[in-house]
């Protein structure tokens, strides 16, 4: 029998005060697409670190064709034959395509070789791509592209794709398995990680599940059921968020054909978005990243103005408050960024309490703060949300990503809006954290306020929203009702092909 | 091996210890330096931190020079502190040093001779006047053109330096001086004269406005919502302006504050112990300040301390030059040495050092 | 007013001169930039430069052991710096600001002794006739080896920084460090050998001050040209190019304003001097000004601090 391309065993990562990976065992076979499943936090990323040569593992060995392999540094991993596509990119703005493929090489040729190999290569993968473009020009999907051209320069063996879907759109993704597949047909391996379901049964074909650092599971994703693979991801019968029908009362945010510049060099800038939402309903507004989320949250919380009549609540001009004034009228936002723009990482709970909460929860009076009540503030929004932590004076980056979310989510939802935005709620958050905010969402939704979610994830917005809408290049589309929507109608609508206004594509 | 490893919080204990232990390490290689120089480094030392305060022979002398000293290096430390907190990098204080006390002069010489009890305040106020206008400046170009406020405000320093020759030698030099540079020595013109308020104790009027502006820093940072801005704003830009802090208007509020406790400290200077206008009129205590800042860890009390002992290390400096024939220069290194050594030690607030033994490591995790 | 007096070929040949001290110390500078690091100690590594390179010229009676004694000098004190920044994870503006305070006092004790000495002369370098020619022997044949060796540096600066795999992977670190940190490029390294190669310009631009332009050794002499290297870098957008002619357009106003004053014009003295400081900060105010072109120009990690989690 010939050993298996890459055979893990007893893999051990200890990080102090963390076991990251503990014992982990398994084998991807040549020509194999092998899914490494699990939630954030479940150690994916410090194991396929190891096997890049990122980090070294305190225990455990690894073959690679039955050859001992413990590569110290991520240039000996790809001299062995590992590449690996990364989730948060490994790139870089200021330089073109051309020069980031050769900083991904260990012995790259001269850079008008390598631009035409780079276009010859990604026209036989069915990629297409500029060699001469700037990177921090390109959409998210075409980064993506930069980082797998990247890699199949190197000719691999094994390619490591580190959650490769999050940024794509259902036909970005339709493009990238057609590329996994051609991999495959190659004799390539292929290492894929992601907590998708549905993507992993329609790819790979042995799946290992991961929960806190440990194997708890060998499947074949063929054979199983989402819902299977999802509670042994997790560990326990999943709860599925409660929605009482809707009934849409009178209307809180009107955004009427709002234009901003991005604040940022590599933003993207709105364009005539308009929306409405009234009291009572949860707006979803997917998009794949980069397409103006932030921008659109920071127009609506204030931190970038916009014309006065662009913005209004409950018929009253906004635009051009910034975002105290509007969170006194009932406008709070939680952006996506939790440490470093929802709060600051440093300072504790009680602080980050008074971030936004300094005014409607009268935390300061005449210019001074209350320290007491910022405290009290704190402690509610901890209790009431099931924040895990010991105090409020704790700093806000001691917390897990979930419960910090949970705090800033509870934070705002406490202050009883009228008008609640949310970016990326449950990004880099566990499954019952994520379950527990997208309840709370809808719950204050129930009880009156006008909810708009923004997020990447359709499943989430397919659970909380009653209608849809998509940002595209800074445009958003017009909102659908969720019910009745499908796969490919909202994939036509993320990628900007539906106007809104007719039913001609469908 | 040693490796870092981030601390889940920062560490309060480290926070006070680091400056106490930066202080005793400056000292063990402040001795090394003296020995280096020839100098027997237990006598050096014990003549600057000591002598000044406790010896019979200079006590008398050196004792009210303390505050003498301590009070502009506190003053213009307590305003760098609140935009050093912001992330705001006034460097150039001591150009608005300089500014403040060439408007405060001229007013002081505009009055000249006339006696009235209008002069000193005036005086304050245009000080303060004119280290604002020096330090809105940098502010505006910031706020306006996104121009780098360090460069800025220090190139200006070399500005005001050019400025202040020109002014002794040229517009404000002494008509009766008999062509020396120099202007009228203003602590001799009683209604503008900055004088000790209690005798012996070196307490001028500076010193009071110092600790008024210790007093105000401290209220609004621990109390004051403005307070909880800036600390935002230094810490996480972008919480700040989702906090309703408008970045332009910060820059403006903590260029304005440092720039106008410095123009005071340079008022207080000229119309007390400088006496007068001359080339070599600043001292280099906008530039101290911001060691005497980073030493008090940006805190108001922490700042009263440190202040005090910059200053001990000023007249103590002079003690040994006098004394052991120690070079002026030797205390600016011992000054700077401080704050390497505090800016190292910075690191165990905020990371944990632990030791790596890689061939035990395994054998731990059994 | 009459600048009849001034003649245009020994202007521009004085210029260049006035010019390769912040010149070196710029292209430095913008090499640690590039790498992600913003070093503002520019102003102290270059003085202590100029006094090592004057003590160990006036000791050694050799001008070009002083320069190297210069280098060496500068490197050794930004690796101060590098220690704070790179290993102990400080604020990079308070220490670079730390670094100049430590300079200047450094470098007025150890050059306590050298005031008021002649260093020994720094020849020019003979090309025979060439130097003879008009106008241009004297522009472009008639230096010491060090305006040579600046004009070198810029253009190898140029040419590593932009064809070379040394330069891209110096130019990633400094653009996003937690990509080439994932790429496995050792961020701390390059950063480290960055300031080195910066510290080592910026003694060699001191002592430049102190060997030739001056040429003698006093307290605090490099009045300000570190600030004003340091503002070039920005200027320039990080182009080496740019901080040529960014500062031989220095070097043309420090001579213009020297002449002036030396020609006896009624303005004073002291305005006359603070015209390079107003002209930097006017200059800098037009780069920044124009915002787009600076943020895409100026490295994305500058300033940042890199620690690897794990």
């Amino acid at each position: 029998m010939t050993p298996p391309l890459l055979s893990i065993q007893g893999l051990t990562k200890v990080y102090p005060g963390v076991v990251a990976n503990k014992d982990v065992t398994f084998d991807i076979g040549e020509g194999e697409v092998h899914a490494l499943l699990g939630e954030n936090g479940a150690g994916k990323s410090t194991l396929v670190k190891a096997i890049y040569g990122l980090i070294r593992p305190n225990e455990g060995t690894m073959l690679w064709r039955g050859q001992p392999y413990a590569p110290h540094a991520p240039a000996q991993a790809r001299a062995t034959g590992v590449a690996m596509v990364f989730q948060h990119f490994s790139l870089f703005d200021a330089m073109d395509v051309a020069e980031n493929v050769a900083l991904g090489m260990d012995n790259p040729p001269p850079i008008r070789e390598l631009a035409a190999r780079i276009t010859e290569v990604s026209n036989n993968y069915g990629l297409p791509l500029d060699p001469s473009r700037m990177v921090g020009d390109l959409s998210a999907g075409e980064r993506q592209r930069v980082e797998i051209i990247r890699c199949l320069l190197q000719n691999p063996q094994l390619l490591i794709m580190d959650e490769p879907t999050s940024v794509l759109t259902p036909q970005e993704v339709e493009i990238l398995f057609r590329t996994l597949r051609q991999l495959r047909a190659e004799g390539r391996s292929i290492l894929y990680i992601s907590h998708k379901l549905e993507e992993i049964r329609s790819l790979c074909e042995n799946a290992t599940v991961l929960r806190l650092g440990k194997v708890v599971g060998r499947a074949d994703p063929r054979q199983e059921s989402a819902r299977s693979l999802a509670e042994m991801m997790v560990g326990q019968t999943l709860h599925t968020p409660s929605r009482p029908a809707a009934q849409p009362g009178k209307m809180l945010l009107e955004v009427a054909e709002l234009s901003v510049a991005s604040p940022s060099q590599f933003g993207t800038s709105l364009k005539g978005v308009s929306m409405t939402v009234r009291a009572g309903e949860i707006l979803g507004i997917g998009g794949v990243a980069g397409n103006g989320q932030d921008e659109l949250l920071g127009a609506l919380s204030g931190e970038i103005r916009a014309p006065a009549e662009a913005v209004r609540m409950a018929g009253d001009p906004v635009g051009h408050y910034g975002p105290n004034a509007r969170r006194a009228l009932g406008l709070l936002c939680a952006p996506e960024e939790r440490l470093g723009h929802a709060a600051a990482p440093d300072m504790s709970l009680t602080e980050n309490a008074l971030l936004t909460g300094a005014w409607r929860e009268k935390l300061v009076s005449r210019g001074f703060v209350s320290w007491g009540k910022a405290r009290s503030f704190a402690e509610k929004v901890i209790e009431r949300f099931d924040v895990r932590t010991p105090g409020p004076w704790v700093a806000a980056r001691a917390l897990s990503g979930g419960n910090l979310q949970k705090f800033v989510i509870g934070r705002e939802i406490l202050q009883r809006p009228s008008v609640l935005v949310v970016n990326q709620p449950t990004w880099g958050v566990d499954a019952s954290a994520a379950a527990a905010i997208r309840q709370a969402l809808l719950d204050l939704a129930q009880a009156g306020a006008a909810v708009v979610v923004i997020s990447q994830d359709l499943d989430e917005i397919l659970e909380v929203a009653d209608n849809f809408a998509a940002l595209n290049g800074g445009r958003l589309s017009a909102p659908r009702p969720v019910q009745g929507l499908t796969m490919d109608q909202i994939g036509l609508m993320l990628g900007g092909a539906e106007t809104g206004e007719t039913d001609v594509a469908a | 091996m040693l490796r870092l490893e981030r601390r889940p919080s920062p560490s309060k204990a480290w926070n006070y210890a680091t400056p106490v232990v930066a202080v005793l390490l400056t000292m063990v290689a402040g001795g090394i330096l003296f020995t280096i120089l020839g100098k027997n480094p237990f006598e050096a030392i014990k003549l600057i931190f000591w002598d000044p305060l406790f010896s019979e022979q200079f006590a008398a002398y050196s004792r009210p020079q303390l505050l003498v000293k301590a009070g502009p290096l506190i003053l213009i430390a307590v305003g760098l502190s609140i935009g050093f907190r912001a992330g705001i990098w006034n460097i150039g204080a001591e150009g608005q040093y300089i500014v403040g006390a060439l408007c405060a002069a001229a007013v002081a010489l505009a009055f000249y001779p006339a006696e009235s009890v209008l002069v000193f305040p005036l005086m304050i106020v245009a000080g303060a006047l004119g280290g604002w206008a020096w330090a809105m400046i940098p502010a505006i170009l910031r706020t306006r053109f996104n121009t780098n406020e360090i460069l800025v405000s220090l190139l200006l320093v070399y500005v005001a330096e050019k400025l202040l020759a020109a002014a002794a030698t040229g517009f404000m030099r002494n008509p009766q001086g008999a062509g020396f540079p120099g202007s009228r020595n203003i602590n001799q013109y009683a209604s503008a004269a900055n004088h000790e308020i209690f005798a012996g104790t070196g307490l001028h009027w500076g010193g009071v406005a110092a600790f008024i502006a210790v007093l105000f820093t401290y209220i609004m940072l621990q109390r004051h919502i403005l307070g909880f801005q800036v600390q935002l704003a230094g810490q996480a830009p972008r919480a700040a302006r989702f906090a309703g802090v408008a970045p332009a208007r910060l820059v403006l509020m903590c260029m304005g504050i440092s720039g106008a406790f410095a123009g005071m400290a340079g008022m207080f200077e000229v119309a007390g112990p400088a006496r007068l206008i001359s080339i070599d009129f600043n001292a280099g205590y906008g530039f101290t300040a911001i060691i005497v800042a980073f030493l008090g860890r940006l805190n108001p009390i922490g700042i009263v301390l440190a202040g005090l002992l910059l200053a001990l290390t000023y007249i103590g400096g002079e003690l040994a030059q006098f004394m052991l024939n120690l070079p002026a220069a030797a205390i600016q290194v011992f000054q700077g040495m401080l704050l390497f050594f505090l800016l190292a030690l910075d690191v165990l607030s905020n990371y944990r050092v632990r030791l790596f033994l890689p061939q035990r490591a395994t054998s731990e995790g059994v | 007013m009459d600048f009849g007096s001034i003649n245009p070929v020994v202007l521009i040949a004085s210029l260049m001169v006035a010019a390769t001290p912040i010149l070196l110390a710029a292209i430095g500078e913008l090499v640690v930039e590039k790498a992600g690091v913003l070093n503002l100690g520019v102003e102290g590594m270059m003085i202590v430069g100029a006094v090592s390179g004057f003590a160990a010229a006036v000791t050694t009676g050799s001008p070009i052991l002083g320069m190297l004694a210069a280098i060496v000098a500068g490197a050794a004190v930004s690796l101060i710096f590098a220690l704070l920044t790179q290993v102990l994870m400080a604020n990079q503006v308070a220490s670079g600001l730390a670094l100049t305070l430590f300079g200047l006092g450094f470098s007025a004790l150890l050059g306590q002794s050298y005031v008021g000495i002649v260093p020994p002369r720094t020849e020019k370098l003979n090309f025979g006739f060439l130097s003879d020619l008009p106008v241009v022997g004297r522009i472009l044949f008639g230096h010491d080896i060090l305006v040579y060796v600046s004009l070198f540096l810029v253009a190898a600066v140029w040419y590593w920084l932009n064809y070379t795999r040394g330069g891209r992977v110096l130019r990633a670190v400094g653009e996003n460090h937690d990509s080439a940190h994932a790429l496995g490029y050792k961020v701390k390294r390059v950063r480290i050998l960055a300031i080195l190669f910066g510290g080592a310009c910026a003694g060699l631009g001191g002592a430049y001050l102190s060997l030739v332009r001056v040429p003698q050794w006093t307290e605090g002499m490099t009045a300000g040209a570190g600030w004003i290297a340091l503002a070039l870098v920005v200027f320039a957008s990080w182009k080496p190019w740019r901080v040529l002619a960014g500062a031989y357009l220095f070097g043309g106003i420090m001579v213009l304003q020297l002449n002036l004053q030396a020609a006896g014009y009624r303005i004073p003295v002291e305005y006359l001097a603070m015209s390079p400081y107003i002209i930097t900060i006017l200059v800098l105010v037009v780069m920044s000004s124009n915002r787009t072109r600076r943020t895409l120009a100026a490295p994305g990690s500058l300033g940042r601090s890199f620690h690897a989690a794990g």
